[in-house]
């Protein structure tokens, strides 16, 4: 559980715990998250969002990278980051980097 | 018909269990120790199931902890990609056995309470002290680092502690909180007359989960599973007959459901007989009801065919004597009314197996 519901900022550096795990399923050909009593199977970019989420780089940051990986405008894909994010972030499949979210709050 | 590779599979390693629930999911003709799989076995299993695409399992019982090879049968799981979830009473459980589960690559602990409140855990489980013994291992459990679910079977009993189920799953920082309302086949279909609440109860019940998991979105996941008994239309029992799930009982046998044995009939393979493979795919056990095309009407012609795959196969049987009759839980159902007509209580019956209390 978790003391408050965290909002999901572009400067929030977002990790999977580690009892959530994303793989390749090679017998099925595509991603798969495997977690507590649940199988989710993430589409491309998704997973592409999924696996830049280190803890080190800010959503900001994710959204740059994917930017220029499909060629898109930074603003949308951002939003549609945050998006995404929040939703797992609130069914406990993201966790953010605490410490930072602490400092960043405080600065 | 396209066969689907499984995803999941529930293993029911043992049936031995130190608590004696009314409502217990075993079959009514529990099986000894002397009968279960030997370690190697299992192995031998567990490999042919990560072969087959199954990637998460679910380590029941009985007690599964009553398993000295526990550790061992997670390792071999992990080690071929699955995802381990252990479902557990937690009475047997230690502190140390946890932590080397844990290393072992335990993925997830799921430690069930029969009660919020102490003298309900001990008045349907049958065990002094169960409550503060769950208490315990839940905490080392997130101690060790493991994510932690409460399940907690709603009944009679106890449906007027669901808020405090809440308060516990918060207090003891679990991660997801699953408020199963008792499915009445085998043993709680034998104590419906105690088991089943009223509707008053369901629908309070229903308005309050409902609120309850709004206000704790981001924080604390709550899965809820329906009474069907008061319901218009039957849940997708299994996601559908062997659509992506299998059980397997502590002998080998493996089924579409945990509750096909009940259904007369039907002849179910050993997987230390017949390739895991084989069975899934092409043994007649799997396909008799597998997709839609075996329906007979209302629900062959019905729009939720490809929703609830016409409920649940056992609970049809066990009160139609027809396994392929649409669910009585359903509204289509001309037995509909029929499924709470309640028998008059007598003595709740306890499960016991008359061997389990000695080999704790
Ligand atoms: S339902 Fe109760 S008796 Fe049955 S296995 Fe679970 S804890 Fe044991
Ligand atoms: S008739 Fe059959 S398919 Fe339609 S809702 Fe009822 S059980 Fe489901």
């Amino acid at each position: 559980m978790r003391p408050e519901r965290i909002t999901i900022t572009p400067q929030c550096r977002p990790c999977l715990p580690r009892h959530v795990r994303l793989r390749f399923d090679d017998l099925r050909g595509t991603p798969i998250v495997l977690a507590p009593e649940k199988v989710l199977w993430p589409d491309e970019i998704s997973a592409a969002i999924l696996r830049l989420c280190d803890g080190t780089s800010s959503v900001a940051e994710i959204a740059a990278e994917l930017a220029r990986t499909y060629a898109a405008p930074v603003e949308e894909i951002e939003t549609d980051i945050l998006a995404f994010l929040q939703d797992w972030s609130d069914r406990l499949l993201i966790n953010v980097n605490t410490d930072h979210r602490v400092s960043k709050a405080r600065s | 018909m396209t066969v689907q590779p499984p995803l999941g599979m529930l293993v029911e390693l043992t049936h031995r269990c130190p608590l004696q629930c009314g409502y217990c999911s075993n079959p009514l003709d529990l099986m000894k120790a002397d009968r279960e799989l030997a370690t190697s076995q299992w192995q031998t299993a567990f490999v042919e199931a990560a072969d087959l695409g199954v990637r998460q399992v679910h380590l029941s019982g009985g007690e599964p902890t009553l398993r000295r090879d526990l550790e061992a049968l997670v390792s071999c799981l992990s080690d071929h990609g699955v995802y381990t979830n252990l479902i557990t009473a937690a009475v047997t459980l230690t502190r140390d056995r946890i932590a080397t589960l844990r290393e072992a690559g335990l993925e997830h602990i799921q430690v069930s309470f029969q009660g919020a409140r102490r003298e309900t855990t001990e008045l349907v489980g049958r065990y002094r002290g169960a409550h503060e013994k769950k208490r315990a291992v839940a905490a080392w459990a997130r101690e060790a680092g493991l994510p932690l679910t409460i399940n907690a079977p709603i009944h009679r009993l106890n449906i007027g502690e669901v808020p405090n189920f809440v308060a516990l799953a918060l207090e003891l920082d679990a991660e997801r909180l699953e408020i199963a309302n008792v499915q009445y086949y085998g043993w709680a279909y034998l104590n419906r007359a105690h088991l089943l609440p009223d509707y008053d109860s369901v629908m309070r019940q229903v308005d309050y989960v409902e609120r309850v998991r709004e206000d704790l979105v981001g924080r604390l996941n709550i899965d809820f599973v329906t009474p069907d008994y008061y319901a218009d239309y039957p849940k997708p029992c299994m996601g559908g007959w062997a659509a992506d799930a299998f059980v397997l009982t502590p002998d080998g046998m493996m089924l579409p459901c945990h509750a096909a044995q009940t259904i007369a009939g039907l002849d179910f393979d050993r997987v230390t007989e017949r390739p895991l493979r084989e069975i899934w795919e092409i043994s007649d056990s799997f396909n008799r009801f597998r997709d839609t095309e075996w329906m007979p009407e209302p629900c062959r012609s019905c729009a939720r065919k490809d929703v609830d795959f016409g409920g649940c196969r056992c609970q049809a049987f066990a009160i139609t004597g027809d396994a392929a009759a649409t669910d009585p839980s359903c509204i289509h159902s001309p037995l509909h009314g029929a499924l709470r007509q309640m028998p008059e209580p007598g003595e709740i019956r306890h499960r016991a197996i008359t061997r389990a209390v000695e080999k704790i």
